[in-house]
């Protein structure tokens, strides 16, 4: 398959599921041109709802629809549907009303529109609620399986995804799992723990590394929470040198989920990549390069981290 | 569930009411005393003479849905709940204990009966809209009535969800505000004023009836015509007294937001409600 961006197959996986799943309801907040349901709500126009730019009536109203039995993907750039903590926190965790919160356009990866765009703290906040769960898929393949798992599953869910296409990580015959940590490649020096954008170019650099003889393991996360933690455990006794990856902020996401398993159950030396400050306009390839999110620029920093 | 249309028989079940809110709050030590009474006699009516629902099935799919979007009201809702047999009445003295079904704000999880988990102002109207648009999705199955506050009506989500029903034809979705005038800080209209709300809720394209939240000829008679708007949702702008029911709590509106009776205070409110006329 031809590199795919997340929210694009995510697209897709509704147009195709609407048919077999009437109780679908799809709900966006003035960006379905972007988070790209239009597919959907032109195959099924009267299961399609177009709010407007207000968020937090979106998240309320997908917990009600939830409530009356139906299973509403409501869709919003990841920054502004995460932003809506609030309502996110009373009217779906505690009240338990099971709405696909799908936030498109995660990380630097969106490019020119710059920081105000970028959702750089989304899965920090969702990770600080007790029940939602929160998927972050790799490629299209990934994508279209997780979709179709949200479909039936109980529990509220955060679905994050990429602007900028991700090229396939992949065989045709991958199965997603949920909440089984995805190993993508062995190698007994370090292990490499990523998830969504980042997948790829973690596999470059174990790629590259492998060229001065350093043995990366490549973990995707797709499944942020739950986090498989045995295999992440398992391979972080193996290879006492852990680094994360994500596009996204250093605190709290993938990093800190990972921090705060290892400091407790298999405490070796952790390096974060990620985002420390803000965000900026730029190509996405540029915005990758400079804030080290390149295969070229991870292998740098895991030397570094290695050697220290 | 069995409905009435007797005034009196409706009247009198919300004095009883009225009593238990009371006893609950004390026991409790805490809670919202004037918003409860400010709404007691809406909630009366909506569950012994307008909502179909059944206290045997709390989940009964094709149900009415009310959702108190002014959740610290809720002790209202559980005196109104334990009466149609939702649970035992002595549960009511559990108010705010540690593991009682009867939390502070309303839990959808632990008490069936409740329909969503408010208490962060401003949330429940946008889950009661929801609600009422996957009923019109499937036919009409069921309605849905949502009790907003004043002080509520200042967040900005309430006025989303205001501009959105009437746009998207919700007219299975009544709208009550249980307007007492008076929030934590001082007077509605001293914080931040909502008038001319009436106005506003017509310029939405609301159905707006404005009427006396105390009187029941008027609230049955604005419900029943609620729930036959077609094509708009309606908006039941219901004045109310803050602690309506006790005497020291009328006079002090601002006052008893969310302070509970001591126990002489109590008797003295009791003691008011058995003589209150409506």
């Amino acid at each position: 398959m031809a590199a795919t961006a997340t929210r694009a197959a995510f697209g897709e996986a509704l147009a195709t599921l609407g048919e077999k799943y009437p109780n679908i309801i799809v709900v966006d907040a003035d960006l379905a041109k972007s988070t790209m349901t239009l597919a959907f709500a032109k195959k099924f126009p009267n299961r399609h709802l177009d709010i407007g730019i207000a968020e937090g009536n979106l998240v309320g109203i997908g917990a009600g629809l939830a409530l009356a039995g139906k299973i509403p993907f409501i869709c919003s750039f990841a920054c502004f549907l995460a932003g809506r903590f609030e309502q996110i926190r009373l009217s779906v965790a505690y009240t338990e009303s099971n709405v696909r919160l799908v936030g498109t356009h995660a990380g630097i990866g969106i490019g020119e529109d710059g920081y105000s765009q970028m959702a750089l703290e989304d899965i920090a906040l969702m990770r600080s609620l007790p029940n939602v769960d929160i998927l972050q898929p790799a490629d299209k393949s990934e994508t279209l399986q997780a979709v179709e798992f949200l479909v039936h599953h109980d529990r509220p869910t955060y679905l994050r995804l990429t602007r900028h296409k991700l090229d396939d990580v992949h065989e045709p015959s991958y199965r997603f799992q949920f909440g089984k940590g995805d190993l993508l490649r062995e190698g007994n020096d370090v292990v490499l723990i990523t998830t969504g954008g980042l997948v790829k170019p973690a596999l470059d650099a174990a790629q590259y590394l492998s060229q001065t003889g350093i043995n990366a393991a490549v973990i995707n996360i797709h499944s942020i929470r739950p986090l498989d933690d045995e295999l992440i455990v398992k391979w972080a006794g193996k290879t006492r040198h852990v680094v994360t990856l994500e596009d996204h902020s250093i605190r709290g996401g993938l990093g800190g989920a990972v921090a705060e398993l290892l400091s407790e159950e298999m405490p070796v030396p952790l390096k974060r990549i990620g985002m420390s400050g803000f965000g900026e306009s730029g190509t996405q390839e540029a915005l990758y390069e400079k804030y080290g999110f390149t295969g070229t620029a991870i292998t740098a920093t895991v030397k570094k981290f290695l050697k220290a | 569930m069995q409905q009435t249309t007797d005034i009196i028989a409706l009247q009198e079940i919300a004095r009883e009411l009225r009593v238990d809110i009371i006893r609950m709050l004390t026991a409790a030590g805490s809670g919202h005393p004037g918003g409860s009474l400010s709404a007691i006699d809406i909630v009366t009516c909506l569950y012994f003479s307008h909502l179909r629902h059944q206290p045997e099935e709390p989940h009964w799919p094709d149900r009415d849905r009310f959702i108190l979007s002014k959740g610290h009201g809720v002790p209202a809702v559980y005196a109104v709940l334990a009466k149609c047999g939702y649970f035992p009445k002595e549960k009511l003295m559990t108010l705010r204990q540690i593991e009682s079904p009867l939390q502070g704000h309303p839990d959808r999880v632990r008490l069936p009966g409740i329909e969503a988990s408010t208490g962060s102002l401003g949330q429940g109207l946008s889950i009661a809209l929801g609600l009422a648009l996957a009923s019109k999705i499937d036919n009409n199955r069921f309605h849905v009535y949502c009790m907003i506050g004043d002080g509520e009506t200042q967040a900005g989500q309430i006025w989303e969800a205001l501009m959105a029903a009437p746009h998207l034809k919700a007219d299975t979705l009544t709208v009550i505000l249980d307007y007492n005038k008076a929030q934590i800080d001082g007077l509605t209209n001293e914080i931040m004023n909502l008038e001319p709300v009436v106005d506003k809720l017509r310029a939405f394209n609301w159905n707006v009836e404005e009427i006396d939240g105390h009187n029941y000829s008027q609230v049955l008679g604005a419900l029943a015509r609620a729930k036959s708007s077609r094509g708009k949702p309606a908006f039941i702008v219901a004045h109310t007294i803050k602690g309506r029911g006790v005497s020291f709590m009328e006079a002090n509106l601002v006052d008893w937001h969310g302070k509970t009776p001591t126990p002489a205070e109590c008797e003295k409110a009791l003691a008011d409600i058995q003589v209150m006329r409506y």
